[in-house]
């Protein structure tokens, strides 16, 4: 087994406020590792921070580090456009763009130079397939994205993700805005994408997290309370916190 | 409970009432154009020169000259308010400085057209040397339109939702691809409803080309940038105060205001059928 995302010592503030504080968390290569804690435990926080999303949506302030294949994302002269091309993000609310189902796929391998027209047919084809959802959409290439279901957006945007290559695919509650069975289908194809991608998924679901998961971390207020394997988090959890958590005593 | 249904027919038909006030002065407005205005109004006026000392004869060279500076206008100021606004929404970080610079363009788009007219006739006719000249109006009238194009386009941009700009920057995007393939598309049409709104007003502003560009009287048609021009929204000014016999002139006055009344609200109608296209094809 081998690391493909590490944190060191990794804090985050937004203004005065510390979101999360000291987390040294290692991310297997192709397994699942699933963020849960209570709300504002900084779970949403510390993922973003791994592909430097946090930069954008607010003025934070990140102390520690972030290392992607041994290589510190927060370094100097770390190229952070090629740093979330190869760590891609799954949204809360599926984000689709107002444009064809084509071109939400196409849209990052468009930026990143392939012009070339056949190529883009078999990339599209290739991760609408990888994200389940060929079968639904084939027919329908240039119709709009907005038209699909919200499940089937949340997958188009796995597919758009998937489509510019990365190593690691951070999801971000993609679960919170779709119904049992959108979830179902998601929760599959998580599953199957770890065969290929490291996964980071930060859930307030513990079941999900169970379902999908082989490593799992529990945050709380901030701070990294437990990390192990799913199994050992769930069946013998070591902190008296992570176990009433996990036992819906507070959450 | 009767009371309370009282006291709302009341507010309902005193609104209803206000708002049938100002539609019937707006009709009343319009109407007393067209019935003082059509009169004069044949192919010879639109197309001929003016004569008698303005009490007769055309306009073409003021509608010659209002293209001209509304033209002139809209290709220095779109560009340089859109930039400006694409600056301020999507590259400057929010800070001090940025929101003293959108209160002072809030605060420009409500000064006096005339002081823009004063600072254009000191900065560009005098200063720069251009003269009473369509370039000195151009600029001017870049200058009053300015601030309206940029809150305009900031609207269009704020009105993208963010969720598209994290979604293009997640994966790998740099900025100014995100802004060119994922925010700008979204907002155009938007932006140029605003801006044709704002030209609309160039098209009709008097008191700074009074000061920069306008002619009382040309017999011919300006043949550089560096020529003065008449205006229509001058003319009326000119025929009505400043020629010897302002009666005779009045129909001309009337005729030229319609002109200038049908561009304008040309223009706005454009601006209304690109929004209400653009607004039925949105579906975000």
């Amino acid at each position: 087994m081998s690391v493909r995302i590490e944190t060191r010592e990794l804090s985050v503030s937004f203004g005065e406020t510390r979101a999360i504080k000291n987390i040294s968390l290692k991310m297997q290569t192709n397994k699942v590792t699933a963020i849960i804690g209570p709300s504002g435990c900084g779970k949403s926080t510390f993922i973003k921070s791994l592909n430097r999303m946090n930069e954008i949506t607010g003025k934070a302030t990140t102390t520690g580090e972030v290392l992607l294949d041994g290589v510190n994302v927060y370094g100097k002269d770390y190229d952070v456009v090629d740093l979330r091309r190869r760590v891609g993000m799954i949204f809360q609310k599926p984000n689709p763009f107002p444009k064809s189902i084509y071109d939400n796929v196409a849209y990052g391998p468009r930026i990143h130079g392939t012009g070339d027209k056949s190529d883009l047919d078999r990339i599209v084809a290739e991760n609408l397939r990888k994200a389940a959802l060929w079968d639904e959409v084939s027919s329908r290439l240039p119709a709009s994205a907005m038209e699909l279901s919200g499940g089937q957006q949340q997958r188009l945007c796995i597919a758009r993700a998937l489509a510019v290559e990365p190593d690691v695919i951070l999801m971000d509650e993609p679960c919170s805005a779709l119904d049992p069975i959108a979830t179902a289908k998601i929760e599959t194809l998580i599953r199957k994408i770890s065969e290929e991608y490291t996964v980071v998924i930060v859930t307030h679901n513990m079941q999900q997290a169970s379902r999908v998961s082989d490593f799992t971390a529990f945050l709380y207020l901030g701070e990294l309370i437990e990390f192990g394997t799913t199994k050992d988090i769930f069946e013998y959890p070591k902190s008296e916190l992570t176990e009433k958590y996990i036992t819906g005593e507070f959450g | 409970m009767k009371i309370k249904q009282l006291k709302q027919a009341i507010f309902f038909n005193t609104f209803r009432i206000v708002t049938i006030i100002v539609v019937v002065f707006l009709v009343y407005l319009l109407f007393t154009f067209v019935q003082n205005g059509i009169g004069v109004i044949n192919w010879g006026f639109l197309t001929d020169i003016p004569r008698q000392g303005m009490t007769a004869g055309g306009i073409f060279p003021a509608i010659v000259g209002t293209l001209y500076i509304t033209v002139g206008t809209m290709a220095i100021a779109l560009p340089i308010g859109i930039a400006a606004a694409i600056y301020l929404v999507e590259y400057a970080r929010e800070n001090r400085i940025v929101s003293v610079v959108n209160t002072a363009i809030i605060n420009l788009a409500g000064v006096p057209s005339i002081v823009f007219g004063l600072f254009g006739f000191g900065l560009f006719v005098v200063f720069f040397g251009f003269g009473t000249s369509i370039l000195a109006g151009i600029l001017t009238m870049s200058l009053v339109v300015l601030p309206i194009i940029i809150l305009a386009s900031r609207e269009a941009l704020l009105s993208v939702p963010k969720a598209f700009r994290e979604g293009s920057l997640a994966l790998g995007a740099s900025r100014w691809q995100t802004i060119w393939r994922n925010v700008l598309p979204y907002g155009v049409p938007e932006m140029l409803t605003g801006s044709i709104l704002a030209l609309a007003r160039a098209a009709g502003e008097t008191a700074p080309l009074i000061l920069t560009a306008a002619f009382f009287f040309s017999p011919t048609l300006p043949r550089s940038p560096f020529d003065g021009t008449m205006t229509l929204a001058t003319h009326i000014f000119y025929v009505l105060t400043q020629s010897p016999n302002p009666a005779l002139g009045r129909p001309i006055a009337y005729g030229t205001a319609l002109v200038l009344l049908v561009m304008v609200m040309s223009l706005n109608a454009v601006a209304i059928i690109v929004r209400t296209r653009q607004r039925r094809k949105r579906n975000w």
